[in-house]
């Protein structure tokens, strides 16, 4: 099996070093063999389990309670702009 | 003083043989001592905790009654990083959330302040609770109160450390799959995972969230039974938490063992598990036998898969997690996340990748499901069981260097129980010729933490007395 790390970091948002990208090819192949076995265990018409609380559907009604407020949701960036998150561009100009 | 237990400490705030001040100061001249061998603590808050302290003293002094509306008031606790603390920084043992101060507090959290609680600091952990050794912080390695040259297990080995060098009364931690109960093992303490869905998850920092489960670690089952009294019950800001009934459990630790069946499962007791561990276990076990327990051999599906399940499901729910953290809200941004948690990151991200998602993930939520149905098949069978926590004592200092998947492979025997979301703990049961704690594990069914928690306080009451409870780290 052979994994496309630069793809998989670029999907994990992850900048990798050239050597870092060598040692974790071969430590994700080793975990990937490890985790073969199992395929040993058969599980034909065994339905997936996601969690295990048996509770479904747990809402709250649909109303607004005291929250952080704006300052506080902010008291930890180290780029805001008037009271709000200031991030990069994402678009670029002419697109 | 600071070598109390819960139970006692509370009994001698009572009396007024000492004060909160006086018992929050011996921790943290405890702590002064030890620190600096044990690296037990990523931040300290010596003066908030005298604060909360000296405010417990004022109630404690003008209200007869206060440790009963505050179960656990002037008791000094530490919380393990991972844990949102208003004002106090919380890291996770990560470069990454290095300088992030959370502007609320856990519900556990919560739920400690509104009993009273006095909160030392925040323990060391494996960054991110990735791991079984505390060897993965950003912040170095906690080592093991018992022998330096070892570690303490992880994740919670902060906590875990603490409570075994008597810097706190208690501590809290929290279990993703063997995260209480490993480093409670290898440092000789009492560790409780609860039932997924007992305790909120709410402002802990998520690892896997179909796993998480914070619980207590303490010097006796009676203090976990006391912690998780106050720490347990439905939260509407966690959807997960159950609304099934929070029990008395420290008022009802008394029942005997009699005629109680115990399983035991020979797959538990894996190839090369170390000998001593072994032969304490089965020690303890035949101690069950004396007070007039069943034991009764049964099979249980191989462990071995439990770890390819917890493998995979964990980390791909980390990756899922961890994308969060790009450094615009708060926190530092991706390039600061060390080896390990980008090794979970990058393997999860593959398993949920395109093309992969069956026959990783899903294969894995499969075999989830026939664990979850072997557990419910034993348990009709059985009342509980019993199992080595850790086939292993703790490992010297540097054994996760270079090891792909050092914390899933260390904690095999924790694996299945957490996997079906299960109830169990760990209850020291005596030490190696070399001077290291060896750990029983007791799990029982989802919601059964007072059968339990009673069954380890029946073995910790009548085992009282032997040599080897007198014992205490030489610092």
């Amino acid at each position: 099996m052979k994994i496309n790390i630069s793809h998989i970091a670029k999907l994990a948002n992850l900048t990798l070093l050239p050597d870092e990208k060598l040692k974790l090819e071969k430590q994700l192949e080793e975990t990937l063999d490890y985790v073969e076995q199992l395929n040993q265990v058969d599980t034909k018409n065994i339905e997936p389990t996601s969690q295990v609380t048996g509770l479904e559907n747990i809402t709250r009604d649909d109303i607004a309670k005291p929250s952080l407020s704006q300052n506080e949701a902010l008291s930890n960036t180290k780029s805001k702009h008037n009271g709000f998150f200031k991030v990069k561009a994402i678009f670029k100009e002419n697109e | 003083m600071n070598k109390l237990t819960l139970q006692k400490a509370k009994e001698s705030l009572k009396n007024k043989d000492f004060s909160a001040v006086d018992l929050t100061k011996a921790c943290l001249l405890q702590m002064k001592k030890t620190e600096p061998k044990l690296n037990a603590f990523v931040t300290v808050t010596e003066n908030q905790a005298l604060e909360q302290a000296r405010k417990a003293d004022v109630e404690l002094a003008s209200q007869g009654d206060a440790l009963e509306a505050k179960p656990l008031l002037g008791i000094p606790i530490a919380i393990k990083d991972n844990f949102s603390t208003l004002g106090i920084r919380t890291t996770a043992s990560s470069k990454v959330l290095d300088d992030y101060i959370p502007p609320y507090d856990a519900t556990v959290v919560k739920k400690l302040k509104d009993a009273g609680a006095v909160i030392l600091g925040k323990t060391n952990m494996d960054a991110w609770a990735h791991g079984s050794s505390t060897e993965t912080s950003d912040y170095g390695a906690t080592k093991n109160p018992w022998d330096t040259n070892h570690l303490p297990g992880g994740s919670s080995g902060g906590s875990a450390a603490s409570v075994a060098a008597n810097q706190c009364i208690a501590a809290i931690g929290s279990e993703t799959a063997g995260s209480i109960r490993q480093p409670a093992s290898w440092c000789g303490v009492t560790g409780l995972k609860p039932t997924y869905g007992r305790v909120s998850r709410y402002g802990v920092i998520a690892m896997g969230s179909s796993l998480d489960s914070p619980g207590p670690i303490t010097k006796t089952v009676e203090d976990s039974a006391l912690i998780l009294e106050v720490l347990a019950g439905i939260d509407e800001k966690d959807a997960t938490t159950s609304p099934k009934e929070v029990l008395e459990y420290s008022k009802h630790l008394d029942k005997d063992v009699k005629d109680l069946k115990i399983g035991i499962s020979s797959d538990y007791f894996i190839k090369g598990i170390d000998k001593e561990v072994e032969e304490l276990i089965k020690t303890a076990i035949k101690k069950f036998e004396s007070l007039g327990a069943k034991i009764e051999n049964i099979k249980l599906f191989d462990p071995k898969y439990a770890i390819d399940v917890y493998t995979i499901i964990q980390r791909s729910e980390v990756s899922s997690n961890l994308a969060r953290y790009d450094g615009i809200r708060y926190g530092k941004d991706r390039e600061s996340f060390a080896e390990e948690a980008k090794r979970r990151i990058m393997f999860g991200t593959y398993a949920l990748s395109s093309g992969y998602y069956d026959q990783y993930y899903n294969k894995a939520q499969q075999v989830r499901t026939v664990i979850i149905k072997d557990f419910e098949k034993a348990f009709e069978k059985v009342d509980i069981i019993i199992a080595p926590t850790s086939p292993s004592l703790a490992l010297p200092v540097g054994a996760t260097k270079d090891t792909s998947m050092f914390g899933e492979i260390a904690d095999v025997l924790v694996e299945p129980s957490s996997i079906a979301g299960l109830a169990g703990i760990n209850i020291p049961v005596g030490f190696s010729k070399s001077g290291l704690p060896i750990g029983m594990q007791i799990i029982g069914p989802q919601f059964s933490e007072q059968l339990v928690l009673a069954s380890a306080h029946q073995y910790e009451i009548n085992t009282q007395n032997e040599n080897w409870r007198k014992l205490t780290p030489d610092l």
